[in-house]
């Protein structure tokens, strides 16, 4: 199965990731490489085996649901790059 | 002997003898960072910064109340945040952040008196093999400045290499500490996934992410862990375990030592210059004692496979805050809020970090997420029980880093697969989250350092940092220094 032009747009489109036409024919032909070189692992039996998550297994730990760290408002909007009093601007979303 | 030639242990006993000062060594190491700048290995050095950190590591020792570390430079990766430096993963998406707080192992260093030199150049967001995808421009290997210095840790392994920084911070998703320490003669040590906290660290993949350290022997390796690990309740996967002493086995003789060799790991593709220079390291440890027993793990090889679902599709997800609305790089213009998104990502990622949020959205996208994210993690599981019965039959595995002594800038940088490669033998000890690491064993073509790779069992660093000083004390490799930084 190899991706098409469409797939790859779509693909950016979700991953909201403005992508030319140039550089999405380039791209098909390393993702298809990339997924070639996945469907190695596709064909093992793995009937029965238990996805693993992480190494070391077992649950996530859960923290109590209270506040512990905070970061004061002007430290938290230093790095935004826009702004206004103490709230992060965007464009408009709801009409 | 000059400083910068110095263990770690010499220079904490110079310095609690007040036969040099925490403010002298620190402008000693920034002298020779200015004298190198064409490494290109640092992108934020603070002499204000450091120099404040050295005046009070010196307070704390005419207090008294040193620790081992109190006074030693480190560098850190740039993929650790920094409220006094800036953080950038080495990625446009962060150029100029400032983090409003450290990373826990920062601050664990930090705590323990160790005085930051700066930030270090790697791949955008740890994803490479080569430095060679820093949105800052390459690092130069410095045994070669024509060969790359490895990644994504290729500041890293550059500054100890090149003993402008003493030690410095790395990180290992699936061969980021081990493959640039291979590549450029220096000691690269990744610890159990889940013992370094993950708090601070930028996300890459976080079910693989594990810092660890570039060092110039194992001994100066295991006494930074100490302090650098521990449980943090910020970091949902953080291990809670005692406190360990990793220096505990670095003088027990390695007679009696099991050491797996597994087959699959000299196989084709495997380069004989690095071959040789790991079979005479392998004959070393035979002289000196201990045993070499054939092992296999027959699924190492679908490593690269599934790391290629795992990590992207972690990735996918974990990049997602990069969207210009909080921090990092807006779009200049821009219609609505998704075409800011969406050309802000555009402008702030680079080529490879665009890659794997590709891939990991489509294999974690409806109808696919079976077939290719369950699948890799189940073939995961099968890497890693392989790992856990070969640990059955002996105390550590050992072989090659990698295929391959350093390549030359651009021979891979077009080829994706090709550079993926690169990391076909440090990926399968990624999977499992067992710790590994890397000693330097010898030159290959050109001159090149090749590194011996040790892995051992979940916590077992003590033992593996043993075997390696062993080695250590009996040959010379790690001394060496490449000419023009001696």
């Amino acid at each position: 199965m190899a991706l098409t032009l469409d797939d790859v747009a779509r693909i950016a489109h979700l991953a909201r990731i403005e992508i030319t036409d140039a550089e999405a024919r380039r791209t098909l032909s390393q993702l298809n490489d990339i997924f070639a070189l996945i469907a190695k692992m596709q064909a093992v039996d793995t009937a029965g085996v238990e996805p693993m998550a992480h190494p070391l297994g077992g649950a996530q730990r859960l923290r109590p649901d209270e506040a512990s760290e905070t970061i004061d408002r002007d430290a938290a909007l230093r790095n935004a790059p826009a702004q206004q009093d103490g709230l992060f601007l965007v464009p408009k979303v709801i009409e | 002997m000059s400083r910068h030639t110095a263990s770690l242990a010499e220079l904490s006993r110079q310095l609690r003898a007040k036969q040099v000062s925490a403010v002298e060594l620190a402008q000693a190491y920034l002298a020779r960072i200015e004298a190198h700048r064409d490494l290109n290995a640092f992108l934020d050095v603070r002499p204000e910064v450091t120099l404040a950190q050295a005046r009070t590591a010196d307070a704390r020792i005419a207090a008294g109340d040193a620790t081992p570390l109190t006074g030693i430079p480190i560098a850190h990766k740039d993929i650790f945040v920094t409220k006094d430096f800036t953080s950038t993963a080495s990625s446009r998406m962060l150029e100029g952040y400032m983090s409003p707080f450290d990373a826990t192992v920062v601050q664990n260093l930090g705590n323990a008196g160790m005085v930051t030199l700066g930030k270090l150049n790697c791949d955008e967001f740890a994803m490479g093999s080569s430095n060679e995808n820093s949105a800052y421009g390459n690092v130069l290997n410095p045994w070669d400045k024509g060969a790359v210095p490895g990644g994504s840790s290729g500041g890293s392994s550059a500054v100890v290499a090149a003993r402008i920084a003493p030690v410095a911070t790395a990180t290992d998703t699936g061969g980021s500490i081990r493959e640039p320490a291979a590549f450029t003669g220096v000691t690269g040590t990744k610890p159990t996934y889940g013992r370094p906290s993950r708090w601070g660290m930028i996300a890459f993949a976080s079910s693989l992410d594990t810092a660890g350290l570039m060092t110039n022997s194992a001994e100066d390796a295991a006494l930074v862990l100490g302090p650098m690990v521990g449980f943090d309740p910020k970091d949902s996967t953080s291990v809670d375990r005692p406190g360990e002493d990793f220096s505990r086995d670095l003088g027990k003789p390695v007679k009696g030592l099991r050491i797996g060799v597994p087959k699959e790991f000299f196989g084709a593709g495997l380069q004989p210059d690095v071959e040789a220079a790991v079979r005479t390291a392998l004959e070393e440890y035979r002289r000196l004692g201990a045993t070499l027993v054939d092992i296999s793990l027959p699924s190492a090889e679908l490593g690269i496979p599934v790391y290629y679902v795992v990590a992207p599709a972690e990735c996918s997800s974990n990049l997602s805050r990069f969207d210009g609305v909080r921090y990092g790089h807006r779009a200049k213009s821009y219609g609505d809020l998704n075409d800011m998104i969406a050309k802000s990502r555009a402008e702030g990622l680079g080529a490879e970090p665009k890659r794997r949020i590709l891939i990991g959205t489509y294999v974690l996208s409806h109808g696919y997420y079976d077939a290719y994210y369950i699948q890799a993690q189940k073939v995961r599981r099968l890497i890693a029980d392989e790992f856990r019965r070969a640990f059955e039959q002996c105390d550590l595995i050992a072989g090659p880093v990698t295929t391959s002594v350093a390549f030359g800038f651009g021979e891979k940088a077009a080829d994706p697969v090709a550079m993926y490669m690169s990391d076909l033998y440090t990926i399968p000890g990624s999977l499992a989250g067992i710790p590994s690491m890397s000693i330097p064993c010898g030159f290959g073509a050109k001159g090149r350092p090749v590194g011996l790779q040790l892995m051992a069992n979940y916590f077992e660093e003590a033992k593996m940092l043993g075997a390696a000083h062993q080695y250590q004390l009996a040959t010379d490799w790690h001394a060496r220094i490449p000419e023009g930084f001696r």
